[in-house]
């Protein structure tokens, strides 16, 4: 990194004498400028029937949350700063990590140990009701096809994530088309699960044998002589493999990011050794690149792994869980927007909580080994 | 150095790489192609079916002949057959096909021949309708009015646009103050504050959803873009903060303990020299934050789906495949309205995206 000398002088705030009475003013009308911006543009933003045109809200709202939390930086700064120097000292760390603290407590923190709470309760959050609810999580026909569901995506979508991941990172280090390539196959990577799935629906869409089939899986399949299926409704529990491809789709080109970047980093004369010594490009590829890249095989398969625990929108757009396809997030989804059963919503959203545990620990521990 | 021939050549490795780009691509292709055909051809033949083929074409037209009564043969054409035969198509002799349309007594008869087609007739209709907020009436091509729902995406757009931006902006922000004080502000309970901070990476942002609902309601804050910035920023900041601290925390110390030394506040340090140096970072964050937001389905739902005037691309694209799944020249048009950001993103920005991601691969 070239780092250029910065003109020290344009830091140096020493005022001459007379100013500090005008940087006084200057800085109490910013503060209340700050206060009639916040709250004019609340009132304007939460009119709901206001009359103004959609795209100038839209910039009326970017506006206004932008500038406004640039202002409460400046401005909670400048008060901080105008304080004795002891204080300032001890003020001025919580101007600069209160915010992100607020939101972190607020946001994750304090929603982990209310959630937790919720759990123990009924419906409503009326009358406690001890562990019924984490029993009900393990013992209810849903919330276990669930689990198994997720327990395909894990064993079926992360291995396949993983493996075509490595073995198209693998092709592309040695084509001559290795840039081309990579943009086909990352690109799925920058759109929405949501869209996605619409892409995906639409392969796998099914029609009435007498119709033609516009669905290309099926369009191939009866050009075979077969009549259509349903891939996405029948054949349970093998339906839940066509939602798994959408998946791998998407996030093959992740991992194939990051194994190409790792090989890449593999010393040649590891390869040139292992080549003299009568190995073929799989053997190389298994014995010396494989075990060089673990541990971003490891980063990648535990991303994919959380990734994949959550997956929601997916399912939610080829069959919204309908024809046991029910996952873990979607089943949470039910209970809590659905059904309105916040205790039972609760306990689910704790279960994933406890499965992402180990990555949180091991993450930790990496953390104080970097400390010490 | 002896050298082995390569057991795999240049040929096997770019022909399976071909084949597998080609299946990654294909889904897409079918997507885009649909989008742009109109709605009686997406439903009557396979998107694929604009490529060159050969297909009947009819060659001629014929009246229907009289009496026709039962099943006894007819011959039309010089080619005799049953009623049902005809009306299934029947192949002549000289490969000609004659097809019955219709019913017995106010068909016709098409001569048909095989040629070589393709047939794309290009339309943007499906992008005005699934784009409009109201009814769109358009003329059919036989001259008749029709009338047709609109999807709402254009409002949905700018929706996701003001969700997006702020809270892409805000997150960056405030991780940026909270990197440069983890990072060169000494205070009591540092450490502990940030080794919450790397527990929080991986918390399954499901389990906010519950009481931050019940709060925003009691705030009035479901259904405002307010809520759902706050609510990205939350979810997005333990990343963010990590990430912007690896950056932060290596700028070398000198540089910042000199303009201290010149009187320089943290706040001045902080914007004349954290800011500017830190750049790459901030780009690549905010590229991440940018795609996660506007990609997201779960807490927009959760936070906006309630309120029609708000609800972003993602909901409302999930709502078009409820109600109108079989409308697929809709479908199409609106899965690529809502890929269109994100595809400007990545192609303009793949340097920085790619590191982005691979900075992000962390979060949880």
């Amino acid at each position: 990194m070239a780092l250029t000398e910065p003109p020290l002088a344009a830091f140096n705030d020493e005022a001459p004498p007379g100013a500090r009475a005008r940087n006084l003013a200057l800085g109490i009308g910013g503060v209340i400028l700050t206060v009639v911006f916040l709250v004019a543009g609340y009132v304007i933003l939460a009119d709901k029937a206001s009359p103004i045109p959609k795209p100038l809200i839209t910039l009326l709202a970017i506006i206004w949350g932008v500038g406004g939390l640039l202002a409460i930086f400046t401005v909670s700064n400048w008060i901080v700063e105008q304080l004795p120097a002891r204080a300032m000292q001890i003020l001025l760390p919580a101007v600069f990590i209160g915010p992100a603290v607020i939101f972190l407590v607020y946001f994750l923190v304090l929603p982990s140990i209310r959630t937790f709470w919720t759990s123990f309760f009924d419906q409503d959050g009326a009358a406690f009701v001890g562990l019924a609810n984490y029993i009900r999580v393990f013992t209810d026909d849903a919330t276990l096809l669930a689990f198994r569901n997720n327990l395909l995506w894990l064993a079926i979508g992360a291995s396949l994530t993983v493996i075509m991941g490595l073995l198209i990172a693998g092709l592309a280090d040695r084509s001559r088309f290795e840039a081309i390539a990579k943009s086909i196959i990352f690109m799925p990577v920058a759109i929405s699960l949501v869209g996605a799935g619409i892409i995906w629906k639409f392969v796998y869409a099914v029609r009435d044998p007498s119709s033609p089939q516009i669905g290309l899986l099926n369009a191939i399949w009866v050009g075979l002589g077969h009549s259509p299926i349903g891939w996405l409704a029948d054949n349970q529990p093998f339906n839940n493999f066509f939602l798994i491809v959408v998946v791998v789709w998407l996030q093959t080109g992740f991992a194939m990011v990051l194994f190409s970047a790792a090989i890449k980093g593999v010393p040649a004369d590891l390869l040139d050794a292992a080549r003299v010594d009568g190995a073929n490009e799989i053997q190389t590829f298994m014995r010396i690149v494989v075990p060089t890249i673990m541990p971003t095989i490891i980063t990648v398969t535990t991303t994919i792994v959380i990734f994949t625990l959550k997956i929601f929108d997916v399912v939610v757009v080829l069959t919204n869980g309908n024809f046991g396809t029910q996952v873990i997030a979607t089943e949470f989804y039910t209970q809590f927007f659905s059904n309105r059963s916040f205790g039972l919503g609760s306990a689910i959203a704790i279960v994933l909580l406890i499965m992402v545990l180990p990555v949180m620990i091991y993450n930790l521990r990496r953390f104080q080994q970097q400390q010490a | 150095m002896p050298r082995r021939r390569r057991w795999l050549g240049p040929l096997a490795v770019n022909g399976t790489l071909a084949v597998i780009c080609f299946i990654w691509l294909v889904p897409t292709i079918g997507l885009l192609v649909s989008s742009v055909r109109p709605a009686a051809d997406v439903l009557n033949s396979g998107w694929w079916s604009v490529l060159p083929h050969q297909d009947y074409v009819m060659t001629k037209e014929l009246p229907i002949p009289t009496g026709v009564t039962g099943d006894a043969p007819i011959t039309i054409e010089g080619v005799s057959a049953t009623f049902d035969a005809f009306r299934g198509g029947v192949t002549a002799p000289d490969g000609r096909r004659i097809l019955w349309v219709g019913n017995r007594r106010t068909g016709r008869i098409e001569i048909q021949q095989k040629q070589w087609v393709a047939p794309f007739n290009f339309t943007l209709r499906n992008y005005q309708i699934v784009l409009s907020g109201g009814d769109k009436t358009y003329e059919n091509t036989g001259g008749t009015l029709r009338t047709e729902r609109g999807g709402d995406l254009g409002s949905a757009f700018m929706n996701s646009i003001a969700v997006t931006i702020p809270a892409t902006v805000i997150p960056l922000t405030v991780a940026a103050f909270a990197a440069y004080g983890f990072a060169w502000m000494r205070f009591r309970g540092r450490m502990a504050l940030f080794a919450l901070l790397v527990a929080l990476l991986v918390i399954p942002l499901q389990i906010a959803l519950v009481p931050v609902l019940r709060d925003y309601t009691g705030l009035d804050l479901n259904g405002t873009y307010l809520g759902v910035w706050l609510a990205h920023t939350g979810f997005g900041l333990p990343l963010a903060i990590y990430l912007v601290f690896g950056f932060v925390a290596e700028i070398p110390r000198d540089l910042i303990d000199s303009a201290v030394t010149d009187g320089a506040s943290h706040f001045a340090v902080f914007r004349r020299i954290i800011v500017p140096l830190s750049v790459p970072v901030l780009a690549s964050f905010a590229i991440f934050q940018f795609l996660w937001v506007w990609n997201d389905y779960l807490v927009a739902t959760t936070f906006l789906g309630g309120t029609q005037d708000v609800q972003v691309l993602t909901i409302k694209l999930v709502n078009l495949a409820g109600t109108r799944g079989q409308d697929w020249q809709l479908l199409t048009a609106g899965a690529f309205v809502s890929m269109i950001i994100p595809l400007i993103v990545f192609f303009a920005l793949q340097r920085y995206f790619v590191r982005g991601l691979l900075a992000g691969s962390v979060k949880g």
